[in-house]
């Protein structure tokens, strides 16, 4: 699969196997993400596709019952491996939220927050601030006000804000849970352009409800059924010719 | 068809009695506990009420000095707040944030049931108990004083803070405390830097709320603070007998002649106290208020 890819894998998963209990909710997944790129994971609700991105930052750690097994590297370093520290593995992989989370601070120290714990110099953290706001796309909106909470901000620029948030920490890899999903359509079509003015720096993983959205924005997809990898490969084929009698029956709308 | 409607209307004004007959009572105690207080300053002036250092309400010359009382009260509370706000809120961010579902459901209905112990157990534990040890461990002619009715208040006030502590801290939407530890930082900084900052209302309420409690509680001071009306030091006179406000209403009032100076004097020191916690309930509720962010 991967002598498709133009740009080397970021992250590379086999064989990964997730319970809840003992609900086996990821069958044996692999898949490679390729550096640089929008990856699209679509599918039904409760396919997994949350899930399995959850596994790539660890947030799935917090979950008591949660037991995970396979590989899964990410710059060809295995993230659960006994030796790394998720502080570090979580700089280097952001995520942004399904529903917008601004901590109830000032805008500026929402940004401020994640450069601050690790360990930041307080001169920097206004140019990091700004930085961060311009690569979200939020600077021009709120410059004049950023010592005002960050609860004021409209849904979807408090979304944008978190991705800044995310942006200030310099991760390489962005993880998006469904992040248009609570946001009316002028927010959506501004997040979807900031996310692909992000992939020439990052490598981003969607998670995403709305088919034309992983259309619009993805270079590869991944299609999820029960918690089964179905289908995996370029956005175009995966919508102009699918391989998988299933991928077809759910991009043509026959359920979902 | 039109039955219905009268019982509708009955049940409506039997409902509006109700809420206005305990309105009413208590508008009427504050009434009757203010017009007995004010009465004292017929004959005593409020000036000397207010500044008089002593507290000799039944010598020839009475003074009826509020200073020593007051502080009195002011210092065994204060003690009881350094010692409880920092156990209580440690308390409640181990059973929100750390404790395993297993321990945090034990430890809970234990501080709650510390908070059902009657207030006179507590006064006697502390003499029995405490009395005697603080009295040993500080070398001191009595262990009844007022630091050891900081400790017990303390421990009263503890179930309080706690438990609404811990409310405040465990309503903090996950969401928030994800996105956190999404950007990398460990546990304890999610837990200071952004779960309790935004929980801090709710624990400064419960803070208020057990500064309350401490200020207001009386058997359990009486019986193991000393009962001395004298100017208090500070920090000194946390290890000197203290006399507070509620132990003196308590101590005095069955051997007071009603319609006396003495026995106005009593009802102003009830006023006095009925005013602080009157005013500490506001700033709690203000501060509930006031703070709230919407999520």
């Amino acid at each position: 699969m991967s002598d498709e890819f133009t740009n080397g894998t970021e992250i590379e998963v086999r064989g990964l196997n997730l319970w809840y209990g003992t609900n086996h909710a990821l069958h044996d997944i692999s898949i490679d993400i390729p550096k640089n790129s929008v990856t699209a994971f679509i599918g039904p609700s409760g396919c997994g596709k949350s899930t399995f991105l959850r596994c790539l930052n660890r947030m799935n750690d917090l979950i008591p019952g949660c037991r995970i097994e396979g590989k899964v590297n990410i710059s060809s370093q295995d993230i659960y491996n006994k030796d790394v520290d998720v502080v570090d593995l979580r700089k280097k992989v952001g995520m942004v939220f399904q529903k917008p989370n601004p901590f109830p601070m000032s805008i500026h120290d929402n940004v401020a927050y994640g450069p601050r714990i690790h360990g930041a110099a307080k001169k920097e953290i206004g140019g990091i601030v700004e930085y961060a706001l311009r690569s979200g796309a939020l600077w021009d909106e709120v410059s004049g006000r950023l010592s005002t909470s960050a609860l004021d901000l409209s849904g979807g620029q408090q979304q944008r804000l978190c991705i800044a948030r995310t942006l200030a920490v310099k991760p390489e890899v962005i993880l998006f849970d469904e992040p248009c999903s609570s946001l009316d359509p002028i927010s959506t079509s501004k997040i979807e352009d900031l996310i692909l003015e992000l992939k020439k720096q990052y490598t981003i993983v969607i998670v995403t409800h709305n088919m034309q959205q992983a259309a619009r924005i993805s270079d590869h997809t991944a299609f999820f059924l029960l918690g089964d990898l179905i289908e995996f490969g370029r956005t175009e084929q995966i919508f102009e010719s699918p391989q998988k009698k299933e991928t077809e029956d759910y991009i043509t709308g026959r359920f979902g | 068809m039109f039955k219905r409607n009268g019982m509708e209307k009955g049940i409506e004004s039997l409902l509006f009695i109700s809420a206005v007959a305990a309105v009413l009572a208590l508008f009427l105690l504050c009434i009757f506990l203010f017009r007995d207080g004010i009465l004292l300053f017929r004959d005593y002036p409020l000036s000397s009420f207010l500044t008089e250092k002593s507290w000799y309400p039944t010598s020839i010359n009475p003074r009826f000095g509020l200073l020593p009382l007051l502080l009195g009260s002011v210092i065994v509370t204060v003690g009881a707040i350094v010692f409880a706000v920092p156990l209580g809120i440690a308390a409640a961010i181990y059973i929100s944030e750390l404790a395993s579902p297993r321990v945090a459901d034990i430890l809970k209905p234990f501080t709650e049931i510390l908070a059902g112990i009657p207030s006179v157990v507590f006064g006697f534990f502390g003499l029995v108990v405490l009395v005697p040890y603080i009295q040993d461990a500080f070398d001191l002619r009595t262990g009844q004083i007022a630091l050891t009715g900081s400790i017990i208040l303390g421990i009263m006030a503890l179930p309080t803070i706690i438990s609404i502590s811990e409310d405040a801290i465990s309503s903090v939407p996950r969401s928030i405390k994800e996105g956190s530890l999404a950007l990398g930082s460990t546990k304890w900084q999610t837990i200071h830097k952004v779960t309790v900052p935004a929980a801090l209302s709710g624990i400064s309420a419960a803070v208020m709320l057990g500064i309350g409690r401490a200020i207001g509680e009386t058997m359990t001071v009486m019986m193991v603070t000393g009962n001395t009306a004298i100017i208090p030091g500070f920090p000194s006179g946390l290890f000197e007998p203290v006399r507070t406000m509620t132990a003196t209403i308590a101590l005095e009032m069955g051997e007071v002649p009603q319609g006396s100076d003495h026995f106005h004097a009593l009802f102003a020191i009830g006023s006095v106290l009925f005013i602080t916690t009157f005013i500490i309930n506001i700033v709690a509720g203000h501060i509930k208020t006031r703070y709230k962010f919407k999520l």
